[in-house]
């Protein structure tokens, strides 16, 4: 075999065993949720450490978000005098795909990198061990809680945002096409319905576990001391970033299925 | 403090063998530790010391041999009994090993949350543990505002606040300055002589041995190649053995 199917093989193996391991990781996870001691203090930390701290970004993201994708459509919307469609195609847009797609992409960016980046650092400065050594159980108390935090948190902070972009967009249309804010979200209401919505938040739930667990996965396990923190931490991003493509792609191929999108 | 050979010793580790690929890290290495002994481990960087300190702890399993503490074989017992047993075993780590987002409080409290009844008293504990290594005053300190020697004695204070019977020290001066490194020694010593317990010190510091060392075992190619008093190996004529008492 030459040195390229060789190293080629090598990767294949390699990532499979990395997806194996994965799945280890995440079912540990579903069964140390389920047994005593349950973390509470130590969750309730992180969903503040994970929500109200990522508040702000969210917040501006989802803003300029709005904003930015109301201005750009408008002169199309325009051209064609559908311009009173605005707030339904902005509101469907964003709380079915932008919304969700983009926040946790930043989310994936602030939160996962952070995770790979903490727990990498405990694992390299020998905390993880020293938690071991004192009778307690790390993966219940540093990866249980932060896996939970993010699968909760991550849905508030996608409502959070819709509603702040949608601030945005009502801003626009406010100022450029003098539509009241009171019918612009009473339009936005009409346009909604549960199909919109239901499907997006079990979606952003699942993308929540998927930075929990690739964030975690890559901290908890980080070896080759301080590069190996700095490669937990970007690892963590660029996977979960591929990972919530595929969930988003699988949400939507089964809500087109049961909601008819 | 009375050592005595007679009882069973609280720590034994028999014909233990770890190897990582074709690196054969720990060849059978064995050791006892008895009540009240402080034993020394000696050998170079890489020889398998922390290897096998981690494989003692459960950190990492060992390939082939048995570890008992206190008569528990360690490979035996369900992961239940292994952190209960751990509780019994204070443990210092080369790097302090510090949880740098908790207070010198919270770092102290960690250990006793698996043990509600002490949990009660936490304040009265934290209190004599940091009173222990004099650093009473740094109890709402982060471990980022101490200094290397602080961060040693906190993590010293942290590894007897549930007063264990076997404390082992990894490589406990490694890093420090020849001052700091005697106010830890003089520390352990201390330590021994209130609470009575055993001592298992990984080191390659000879004034270290020097002064704490019951008993001697040198770790080379992964064996137990010799044992003794510090004045024994010290007169040793064996170019190995040299090379560490020179």
């Amino acid at each position: 075999m030459s040195k390229a199917s060789i190293h080629l093989t090598n990767k294949i193996e390699s990532f499979f065993e990395e997806i194996g391991e994965l799945s280890y990781f995440a079912s540990r996870f579903f069964k140390e949720l389920f047994s005593r001691p349950f973390e509470i203090k130590e969750l309730l930390r992180q969903c503040y450490n994970m929500g109200n701290r990522s508040l702000l970004l969210v917040g501006v993201t989802g803003f300029i978000l709005g904003l930015v994708f109301t201005l750009q459509s408008r002169p199309t919307l325009m051209q064609f005098g559908a311009e009173s469609w605005m707030p339904n195609m902005v509101s469907i847009s964003i709380v079915r795909e932008i919304g969700p797609v983009i926040i946790s992409l930043i989310c994936a960016g602030k939160i996962g990198s952070g995770m790979g980046a903490e727990l990498g650092s405990m694992r390299v400065t020998e905390q993880i061990d020293a938690m071991e050594v004192s009778g307690t159980n790390p993966f219940k108390y540093l990866v249980v809680t932060r896996i939970l935090a993010a699968t909760l948190m991550l849905p508030l902070l996608i409502v959070f945002g819709d509603a702040v972009a949608l601030l945005g967009s009502a801003i626009v249309e406010n100022l450029k096409g003098e539509v009241s804010f009171l019918l612009y979200f009473n339009q936005v209401a009409k346009a909604l319905s549960y199909s919109d919505i239901i499907p997006a938040t079990i979606k952003s739930i699942f993308f929540g576990f998927a930075i929990g667990v690739v964030g975690t996965y890559k901290g908890y396990n980080c070896k080759k001391g301080t590069v190996g923190v700095g490669e937990a931490s970007n690892a963590a991003v660029v996977y979960t970033s591929m990972l919530l493509f595929i969930i988003d792609f699988i949400a939507v191929f089964i809500a087109d299925i049961f909601f008819e999108v | 403090m009375d050592i005595s050979k007679n009882t069973l010793p609280v720590l034994k580790i028999e014909n233990l063998k770890k190897s990582f690929g074709d690196n054969h890290v720990l060849n059978g290495f064995s050791l006892e530790l008895y009540k009240g002994e402080n034993l020394v481990i000696m050998g170079k960087s890489g020889s398998g010391k922390s290897v096998m300190v981690k494989c003692l702890m459960g950190l990492m399993q060992h390939d082939s041999g048995t570890i008992e503490i206190m008569g528990n074989k360690i490979s035996q017992l369900s992961q239940n009994e292994l952190n209960s047993l751990r509780t019994q075993v204070g443990f210092l780590f080369q790097g302090s090993a510090l949880y740098d987002s908790m207070t010198v409080r919270e770092n102290l409290e960690f250990p006793l949350r698996t043990h509600p009844e002490r949990l009660q008293q936490k304040e009265v504990l934290v209190e004599e543990a940091l009173e222990n290594v004099g650093l009473k005053h740094t109890v709402d300190l982060m471990p980022d505002e101490l200094s290397g020697g602080m961060k040693r004695r906190v993590a010293l204070a942290r590894a007897i606040i549930l007063k264990p019977k076997i404390i082992i020290y990894d490589e406990p001066t490694t890093g420090l300055d020849p001052i700091t490194s005697k106010e830890i020694i003089q520390l352990m010593s201390d330590i021994q002589q209130k609470y009575g317990t055993s001592s298992l010190i990984i080191t390659h510091d000879i004034d270290c041995a020097r002064v704490i060392a019951n008993r001697i075992i040198l770790l080379i190619d992964g064996i137990n190649y010799v044992e003794g008093d510090f004045v024994q190996l010290s007169k040793s004529i064996d170019k190995k053995i040299q090379a560490f008492f020179k």
